[in-house]
């Protein structure tokens, strides 16, 4: 596998704000890659300089062997954006839109089949102002393929959509790499980076905090294991922090809230056998990405 | 130029289901001065106007008012709103550059400014009896300086204009201004000498259409030469247009 983005110690500031401070990652071709973080993060700024949309102040940039900056034209043939939030002109058919980016592209796709790919095949006639938020963004994700591009980038690809309309959206975002284009994919949904990332970069205050596959970040920020329960007659809080395994034993109202290592649950569960207490409600938290995100992020700025 | 020809008929398409623009910039200026030709008093020659018809004298002040509409309303409406919707901003994602989309607007509105001209110049001569332009060089100049000043004014708002509310505000503030000493609300004539002679220099240019549509025996010896005008409204086009250009944001 290729390489088909590759950037090396970004930097990008707008006047004395610094958007991004220090990102480098290497894009391999045919993956889904995750620009993961929070609001303000410099994702987006990140991806700007990717498809040539911004100049960076430092850093080196390679797409698709190119140079952004220098063989503009050539990257936005071969780039397809779908930028975040914008809109087409309300009384603009699904139809006029797709002949019309397509004049824009040396080789465009078939614009009938990307339609259909998308779900807007009866929708042709059917101006932009009248079709619902997610067959809009499908339409802007159309417009973002109509070039046959060879990596896609997508910003906020399911920002404001209803979760049937985001798995609906999902779906086609993995035909889409199924037919052989590489795509980055802005987010700060942990669930979506979950369900279509092969890889993540995360980013925080403008530089990458963590790199690597959804579960290998997981495991990487979050060692730590819960048990919940509610135990069924009072039970000795020392006998639970004796244990190696646990870390700490809180109690919320009823429930006893356990976080340790290892073997964390065996451990708990033997020790409530032997004084026979019922762990009522037993619940083995794992952590989520959700999880990494926050403990990543948060190791930062601590 | 694939590109500009696709975009243009993309845009075309879109100005004529805006019933805003189609209907009163387009159609509105002839539809008022028939109407008010209707009227027999202002059909025939008065001495209130000098000698002259009403309708005659007030022609071009109808055209003032689809220019404006077309240029002072609909133009920055539009592009202030292609670039809030991040419409010009996907576009620099593409190929070809957005002033590609700017360049097809401004055909599209020259070409319904041209159609609103010749609509009111062939009505008015048909239904009212106004002459076709005696001087059709002369007038054609003047219509498109006039025009180009309009457009240029239009664009330098849609420059500034930090959203499209903005630019509807102060593009009806403009309009309003332009309409009022082209004639639009009350006829040239009954405005004072001062807001006369202001209106031959503010775009469109009133006087300088009157001249070279009625001739000088009927918009009367106007204090300020013919070229120096025409002059004028070539200087908008350049200093608004040049502005609006230095100062366009694409986001």
């Amino acid at each position: 596998m290729g390489i088909v983005v590759e950037v090396k110690n970004l930097h990008k500031r707008y006047g004395d704000r610094i958007a991004v401070d220090d990102v480098s990652f290497a894009v391999e071709e045919g993956e889904i890659f995750g620009v993961l973080g929070p609001n303000g993060a410099g994702k987006t700024t990140t991806v700007e300089c990717v498809s040539g949309l911004r100049t960076p102040d430092r850093g080196q940039l390679t797409v698709l062997g190119l140079d952004p900056r220098r063989d503009r034209r050539e990257v936005r043939e071969r780039v397809g954006v779908q930028p975040q939030e914008h809109r087409l002109p309300d009384r603009q058919t699904v139809a006029e839109a797709m002949r019309l980016y397509r004049s824009f592209y040396r080789e465009p796709a078939d614009g009938r089949r990307l339609l259909d790919m998308l779900g807007l095949a009866g929708k042709h006639d059917t101006q932009y102002r009248q079709l619902s938020g997610g067959q809009q963004q499908r339409l802007s994700v159309a417009l973002a393929l109509v070039g046959s591009p060879t990596v896609a980038v997508l910003d906020e690809l399911t920002t404001g959509l209803d979760p049937q309309a985001r798995r609906d959206t999902w779906d086609v975002i993995d035909e889409v790499r199924d037919s052989g284009v590489t795509i980055i994919l802005v987010t700060h949904f942990m669930d979506e980076a979950e369900r279509l990332c092969d890889r993540l970069a995360l980013i925080d205050a403008g530089r990458v905090v963590a790199l690597d596959t959804p579960a290998g970040l997981v495991a990487s920020a979050a060692s730590e294991q819960r048990v919940r329960f509610r135990p069924s007659t009072h039970l000795d809080e020392r006998l639970l922090t004796d244990l190696p395994e646990v870390t700490s034993v809180r109690h919320h109202g009823q429930q006893v809230l356990v976080t340790g290592t290892g073997n964390l649950l065996q451990a708990v569960t033997s020790v409530l056998a032997q004084q026979h207490v019922v762990a009522q409600d037993l619940r083995v938290e794992q952590a989520s990405l959700d999880d990494a995100f926050v403990t990543l992020t948060r190791r930062r700025r601590s | 130029m694939a590109a500009l020809y696709a975009l243009t008929v993309a845009e075309a398409k879109l100005f004529l289901r805006e019933p805003m623009a189609a209907v009163f910039g387009v159609l509105f200026p002839t539809a008022i001065l028939l109407g008010l030709g209707a009227v027999p008093a202002l059909r025939e020659p008065s001495e209130e106007f000098g000698g002259v018809r009403f309708v005659e004298l007030w022609a071009p002040s109808a055209l003032v008012l689809g220019l404006g509409i077309v240029g002072l309303q609909h133009i920055p409406l539009v592009v202030a709103t292609y670039r809030e919707r991040g419409i010009l901003r996907r576009m620099s994602t593409t190929p070809v550059h957005p002033g590609v989309v700017l360049a097809a607007q401004l055909i599209v509105a020259l070409a319904a400014a041209v159609v609103a001209a010749v609509l009111l110049v062939v009505s008015a001569w048909l239904v009212l009896d106004v002459p076709l332009p005696r001087h059709p060089f002369g007038f054609a100049v003047a219509f498109l300086l006039g025009f180009g000043a309009v457009l240029a004014i239009g664009m330098l708002i849609a420059a500034v204009a930090p959203t499209s509310r903005v630019a509807s505000g102060l593009a009806t503030v403009v309009y309003l201004v332009t309409m009022f000493v082209g004639g639009v609300f009350l006829p040239r004539f009954l405005l004072p000498d001062a807001l006369m002679r202001l209106g031959d220099y503010v775009p469109p240019g009133a006087q300088s259409l009157l001249a070279g549509w009625s001739g000088d025996a009927v918009a009367g010896t106007s204090g300020s030469p013919p070229l120096l005008r025409l002059g004028i409204m070539a200087l908008f086009v350049v200093v608004a247009g040049g502005a609006a250009a230095k100062l366009f944001r694409w986001e």
